[in-house]
């Protein structure tokens, strides 16, 4: 009886499925799906040999400030970092008075003690970095009606996210002419950009970074260029959004030669054990 | 408990008797997992994998409830405080990772534990009752796991709390009212994510009560084997310890450098991006998908794509939605009848040989259906999903009882170990070989 009711169950379902995927496999043939644009031109990130990369990879601290200071001077003009702490800041190698400056250089929601009423005040170490708009509403009206996003956990919001971020900051460029001639109706939109690495190509964030030297990095740093900067900032942002990679990867060291230790061990307890009995 | 195979327990030591005489624990402990558990001689890696599922629920017990010290159940602050113990807990990074890539591998070795089942008839007669209880598990594991994978409160929380409530409002009439019931509102809020939280905590100890229940039915007849032929004799098994803890010490050395391996070099392998966004309801993701041991079901769910009309008027009887809904949970409780389906008399697959293609088959299909339940809903994928959904049913339900009534099995050894020692003559032939052809040659 199970097996009767059973094979029925499979008959309807399997049967379903067939005439679904006949239905189907029929107006696929018929009328094939049209290309878009964005499956034709949307490109994956370029591959950057990143210092963090593999399991021995560390983040290079001169880079990193070299980011804080792109991220500072340009990106931070929209793009709030409210997960990160000025005192998490000693990570790329800046001691406390100089974490206390910058933390200074920014105002921080407070209370006024006096009124109680909500006013700003310089930021402390402990503080996070703020937000620039109050709200929502208030940062899609100052945007074209787009919110620029938090970038805190950027690098890991998208797929492949630091190289996501150098390919976005390089990748602006003008429509190609092929993209036009093809798909007419894709052309990109009034207020918006054209970039090959954005998942629908067309982005309402102008190229912040438009030219070389538009950071001046200080003496004996690599040339600021347009590219260079991306790195740097895209490297900053990989560990605003990773600030204990270094530690994970040393933890995962000693974890797996004590694993490995231990599991030969294990291997020549086994084998000890079962040495005079077949199986 | 009691095992009616176990060996009797004499404790040797003075304390061990005081306490056993009155509260017969250790006496337990020895017949379940010590040298008064008789297990069969011949079991292979793959009876290494329920073990390694109790460590990994251990694992989700013990970073979870550390987690749970630190995380805020509250819609306003739920995804910072995951940043929190990301950033500023102590070893809060390394709980966090531990419990997320934990679950996916709690599912890992459950699958291999399901089909060494599913290969070595682990679920037919006398233990029926292990593998329905092992069903109930499963379908708890899912439970808890999607309940977990909200907590965090990213796009991908948000949005799988209101597809998978969304199921529920595919029945009739009904459904609606469900899916608001199980959210407490019209849509994934805060009273949905305290009482995900609430039940996340609650299941996994359900969880633990149903496995102790799995152990226990295990315990009466015995553990199976590979060759799937009783035990006959005292010389057929070894004591559980010191053989079987020795084997799954090293079983479970592997496991956990594979974990590692993953946990601090590639810890966000497992996830999704978008789940590093913070929930917003104004914002769909393009592509919705669930964590990557569903995909499979997920596949099922999205292949019906057309409604159980009556032909020629037009009429609907179920739509597709709920076709794949029901589809979709047919699909794990057609598990619950296995024993009753596959009738061949025969337990292990290895001396089934047209059982053996069937079942490569149908782990090549799982994993198609596994690929493409991860791919957006787009062509060709549906159309692929859809045969390999259509195997899915047919083989448990249409192939496995014709299987059982035409094939004819290889002989079975007449004992394990009869089957150990043909092993090993045959191991020795083909060692002994080569030297003599080497030496004949000199």
């Amino acid at each position: 009886m199970v097996r009767f009711l059973g094979g029925l169950v499979g008959l309807f379902f399997a049967g379903m499925l067939l005439l679904s995927f006949i239905w189907g496999a029929v107006s696929y043939v018929s009328d094939p799906p049209a290309a878009t644009a964005e499956q034709e031109f949307h490109k994956h990130p370029i591959q950057v040999a990143w210092s963090f990369n593999g399991p021995f990879g560390k983040y290079d601290k001169a880079q990193l400030q070299r980011g804080f200071q792109v991220y500072s001077e340009v990106c931070s003009a929209c793009h709030s970092l409210h997960q990160v702490t000025f005192r998490s800041l000693a990570d790329l190698g800046y001691n406390e008075a100089e974490i206390k400056a910058i933390a200074k250089a920014r105002q921080v929601p407070a209370i006024d003690p006096n009124t109680g009423e909500a006013t700003t005040a310089p930021g402390a170490p402990a503080d996070k970095f703020p937000l620039v708009y109050p709200n929502d509403v208030a940062a899609r009206a100052a945007n074209n009606s787009a919110i620029p996003p938090d970038l805190s956990l950027m690098a890991k919001a998208r797929h492949d996210g630091s190289n996501y971020i150098h390919s976005i900051l390089v990748g602006y460029q003008d429509q190609p002419a092929e993209l036009l001639r093809k798909f007419p109706d894709a052309k990109t939109g009034e207020g918006l950009h054209y970039n090959p690495y954005f998942a629908n190509l067309n982005l309402a964030m102008a190229p912040p970074l438009s030219a070389e030297g538009q950071v001046t990095y200080a003496e004996g740093q690599p040339k600021p260029t347009v590219d260079q900067m991306a790195q740097d900032v895209s490297a900053f942002l990989t560990w605003a959004a990773e600030p204990k990679m270094e530690t994970r990867k040393s933890t995962g060291l000693g974890v797996l030669i004590f694993l490995l230790f231990g599991t030969v061990l294990a291997y020549m307890a086994y084998q000890n054990i079962w040495s005079t009995k077949e199986h | 408990m009691s095992f009616p195979w176990a060996e009797h327990y004499t404790p040797k030591n003075p304390v061990m008797k005081w306490v056993d005489e009155r509260l017969p624990l250790p006496r337990l402990v020895y017949n379940a997992v010590g040298a008064g558990y008789p297990v069969p001689r011949n079991l292979n890696y793959f009876w290494n994998f329920g073990v390694l599922a109790g460590v990994a629920l251990t694992i989700q017990l013990v970073t979870g409830i550390i987690l749970a010290m630190h995380y805020a159940a509250n819609a306003g602050i739920a995804f910072d405080s995951v940043e929190h113990i990301m950033r500023d807990v102590n070893s809060g990074w390394l709980m966090r990772y531990a419990h997320a890539n934990g679950a996916s591998f709690f599912f890992i070795v459950v699958y291999l534990h399901i089909f060494r089942g599913l290969f070595y008839g682990s679920y037919k007669a006398p233990r029926e009752m292990v593998w329905l209880l092992g069903i109930v598990i499963f379908l708890l594991m899912m439970a808890t796991a999607f309940l977990g994978y909200v907590l965090p409160w990213g796009q991908m929380s948000f949005w799988g709390a209101q597809v998978i409530t969304g199921l529920f409002a595919a029945i009739p009439v009904v459904g609606e009212p469900i899916q608001t019931w199980l959210l407490g509102g019209f849509a994934p809020g805060n009273a949905s994510l305290n009482r995900f939280f609430s039940l996340h905590y609650l299941l996994p100890f359900v969880l633990a009560g149903v496995i102790i229940l799995h152990i226990w039915a295990l315990h009466i007849p015995g553990s199976s084997n590979p060759t799937g032929v009783e035990v006959k004799g005292p010389q057929d098994t070894v004591p559980f310890h010191p053989y079987y803890t020795a084997k799954d010490g090293f079983g479970l050395g592997i496991f956990l450098i594979i974990f590692a391996l993953v946990l601090f070099f590639a810890p966000n392998s497992m996830g999704h991006p978008d789940n590093y966004i913070a929930a917003n309801p104004m914002s769909t993701p393009a592509h919705i998908v669930p964590e990557w041991y569903f995909w499979p079901f997920y596949a099922i769910l999205r292949a019906f794509t057309m409604d159980l009309t009556i032909p020629f008027t037009g009429i609907v009887i179920i739509e597709a939605k709920l076709l794949g809904v029901m589809a979709m949970f047919a699909s794990i409780l057609l598990l619950f009848f296995l024993s009753w389906i596959d009738t061949s008399p025969v337990r292990s697959g290895k001396y089934r040989p047209l059982f053996k293609k069937f079942f490569v088959l149908l782990v090549i299909d799982v994993l198609i259906l596994g690929y493409c339940g991860g791919a957006p809903a787009e062509e060709p994928f549906v159309m692929i999903s859809q045969l390999a959904a259509a195997y899915y049913f047919a083989h448990f339900l249409i192939i496995l009882p014709i299987i059982a009534s035409i094939e004819r099995p290889d002989p079975l050894p007449g004992s394990i170990t009869e089957a150990v020692l043909a092993k090993s003559t045959h191991t020795h032939d083909d060692a002994a070989s080569p030297a003599s052809a080497a030496a004949a040659a000199e």
